[in-house]
């Protein structure tokens, strides 16, 4: 495909996407991307659709009550990280951005791990080594070379396992991004970057950094570009899954653009009246990743109201107990400041500490530090 | 119109609309100053009334927007970079130190490169990780660079036209925790100082509290705290880290003998570390005791449920004071 004949606005003439799930519930066939699905698997993607929605519920609603300090929301994304991260065997990496709650789902991190960083109490917090999924990386665009020297070693082992690099449209303007995709390039390096262009970057949409839809970009670097309905969870599996295919097959990386939409504001500091219409939300209310899911559901007679009823049940109990996981967080010890700075240590690191001590006793059996005088 | 009474993002948002008004090479850039009015809404309105040409949205890439509005001053315009967040400088990091800041001298003076990075920058908002970051003393260490941080509302103003209309590079802390504290500009009257100028927020002759930006406030109410207790505590607000004020400094140490300088950032390799060794050297013998520093510890920024105790504060600062009163 050549870019002339598709240069314009990214969404101007949108091409094809791969879609398996119409918005209607409906299953169609791909030329290229086939998947199987037994029903019980079927239920269990609506599960972690839904798990992953009420989850992220809660977050915005903890943060509204003052429990966390920022939410960044993953609303009408579930498909793509829910599609992209069941793709996954255990041995894979995620190497995720912040929004990236349900693929850490599927990958089995513990929700409650993910709120640390937004509630104020650490900078992340969980082993990355333990379920293969990286911390959260805030600076925009630097995970994806952290993914592709990870694949990079990878190759050198000699093992089949991949990685997944997750970043989004904005990102996509990012040196660094940009760096990766040469570097996965010349080395062949078995990492997929998941692209989840939801259309806006803050307050600026797509055609703000690209020209050409995002999955072209991989034609100039050397390697396939597919672009998949995002909202569209067996879309995103199938795809994901061939794509890491290729990465073990020593076939190297793949871009994928997951077609999507931020149905929510950035974070919940953002208030995205100031930039975008209503009307767009509307549309992109019709194409919701769950409903479609549900609706092929009960088509097919793969479940009954007692199954989605008990889907809804277990949804609540995570809410709960993340609401109670959230709010019985202890704040950290003030000297925890000092932990971890280094692996072998830093004498400068102990003497402070040791001051800070020293300083925060001597407020012992008068006042508290902090209180002013 | 006459003096009001402004919030500091408003002194800053007024301060561009004057500069863009004044000069027509005038160019705001940055991620989200369009139509969202940047994040802070510094730009708040600046894109309805100057246009996609003027106020420019840019693709998300900090080396891309400095290494453009480097390009773009080759050319005659004059931009003014926001840069998000302290923490997203970065990666414009390599152009600003490597091309921005050299540039002039690497062609004997015949290129100037009149560009102005505003950086929101330091913490005590309870904001995640990189959006706290102090990296002044990256900046001050960088010759070519000049360095300025107000702590008030009409310098916001004032200093943020200074410079926009300064031929030289110009990196611009804004300390983001006082956006919101008001002041009475009068955006049609004069400048109350040169850009580069330090001013005696409060006068004293006991000590000599040394801060800029965020810090001055604290140290203002440290001032404030000791008069109680009967020391007078001279406030110097540095408002210029690079070029330093040395003159104002020496002047005020030489009066009172003491000095504290007081920073967010880090103490090792901070600002704090050079003032101290020059003002040692300028008034050896009119010191009673060592130049002291209050500041951030040598540790990532914290988790902002422990950011308190990383900050320095109205305790921290009266602990050094007592201490430099007591030698
Ligand atoms: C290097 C850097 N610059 C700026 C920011 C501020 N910022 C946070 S998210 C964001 C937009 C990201 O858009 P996109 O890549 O599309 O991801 P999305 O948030 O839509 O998931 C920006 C500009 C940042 N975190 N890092
Ligand atoms: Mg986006």
């Amino acid at each position: 495909m050549t870019v002339e004949s598709t240069a314009g606005t990214a969404t101007a003439a949108v091409p094809e996407l791969v879609q398996l799930l119409t918005p209607e519930g409906e299953r169609v066939e791909h030329p290229r991307f086939s998947l199987e699905t037994t029903p019980e698997e079927l239920r269990s993607i609506y599960r972690d659709l839904v798990l992953v929605r009420r989850f992220d519920g809660e977050a915005t609603a903890l943060q509204r009550q003052g429990e966390l300090g920022l939410w960044a929301s993953l609303l009408g994304q579930e498909a793509a990280q829910v599609g992209s991260g069941r793709a996954q065997r255990p041995g894979d990496w995620a190497f995720p951005t912040y929004r990236e709650h349900g693929v850490a789902w599927c990958k089995g991190v513990d929700p409650l791990n993910l709120l640390g960083m937004f509630r104020g109490v650490n900078h992340g917090g969980w082993d990355p080594y333990e379920k293969n999924f990286q911390l959260y990386t805030i600076v925009i665009g630097s995970q994806t070379l952290h993914a592709t020297g990870y694949a990079m070693g990878i190759t050198k082992d000699g093992t089949d396992d991949a990685v997944v690099a997750y970043f989004g449209d904005g990102a996509s303007s990012q040196g660094d991004v940009n760096e990766a995709f040469t570097f996965a390039s010349v080395y062949n390096a078995p990492v997929v970057f998941f692209c989840q262009n939801n259309q806006w970057a803050i307050s600026e949409p797509t055609e703000r950094q690209t020209r050409v839809p995002l999955y072209q970009r991989a034609a100039g670097f050397g390697f396939p570009g597919v672009r998949v309905d995002g909202n569209d969870v067996l879309a995103c599996l199938a795809v994901t899954r061939w794509a890491l295919e290729r990465a073990r097959n020593g076939e190297g990386p793949t871009l994928i653009e997951a077609f999507t939409y931020r149905m929510g504001a950035h974070t919940t500091s953002d208030d995205p009246t100031r930039y975008r219409i209503a009307d767009e939300l509307e549309e992109w209310k019709l194409k919701d990743p769950i409903e479609r899911v549900k609706a092929y559901l009960v088509h097919e007679e793969w479940a009954d109201q007692e199954f989605f009823d008990a889907v809804d049940a277990e949804s609540e109990q995570l809410a709960r107990r993340v609401r109670e996981g959230v709010r019985n967080m202890p704040d950290p010890d003030p000297t925890s400041i000092f932990e971890n700075v280094y692996a072998e240590g830093h004498a400068l690191v102990d003497e402070e500490r040791a001051e800070y001590v020293a300083y925060a006793a001597s407020f012992d059996g008068s006042e508290e530090v902090g209180e002013g005088r | 119109m006459a003096a009001e009474n402004y919030s500091m993002v408003k002194a800053l948002n007024e301060a561009l609309r004057r500069s863009l008004e004044a000069d027509p090479k005038t160019l705001v850039m940055g991620e989200d100053v369009g139509r969202l009015g940047g994040v802070f809404r510094v730009t708040d309105g600046l894109h309805k009334d100057f246009g996609d040409a003027r106020v420019i949205d840019t693709p998300l890439a900090e080396s891309g927007i400095m290494g453009t509005a480097i390009g773009l001053a080759l050319r005659g315009y004059r931009p003014v970079v926001e840069i998000q967040f302290d923490g997203f400088v970065y990666p414009a990091f390599d152009q600003i130190v490597t091309q921005l800041a050299k540039m002039h001298a690497r062609a004997l003076g015949h290129v100037k490169l009149p560009v102005t990075v505003r950086i929101p920058f330091g913490g005590g908002i309870g904001a995640v990780e990189h959006h706290s970051e102090s990296h002044e003393a990256y900046f001050a260490h960088t010759a070519g660079l000049k360095v300025v941080s107000p702590s008030n509302p009409v310098d916001a103003h004032w200093m943020l036209r200074q410079a926009i209309a300064s031929d030289d590079p110009v990196i611009f802390l804004e300390p983001k925790r006082r956006y919101w504290d008001k002041g009475v500009v009068d955006p049609l009257g004069a400048a109350p100082a040169p850009l580069h100028a330090a001013r005696v927020a409060r006068p004293g002759r006991d000590l000599t509290l040394i801060a800029y930006g965020p810090m001055v406030k604290v140290c203002l109410e440290a001032a404030e705290a000791a008069a109680e207790d009967g020391h007078q505590i001279e406030v110097v607000d540095l408002r210029s880290l690079s070029p330093v004020d040395f003159d104002t400094l020496e002047a005020s140490v030489k009066r009172t003998g003491r000095a504290v300088v007081v920073h967010e950032a880090p103490v090792f390799m901070g600002m704090g570390s050079e003032l101290a060794a020059r003002i040692t050297e300028r008034c050896f013998y009119a010191l009673e005791a060592p130049v002291l520093r209050v500041g951030g510890y040598f540790a990532p920024y914290p988790p902002s449920r422990v950011e308190e105790t990383y900050l320095p504060d109205l305790d921290r600062v009266l602990d050094a004071v007592d201490r430099a009163l007591a030698f």
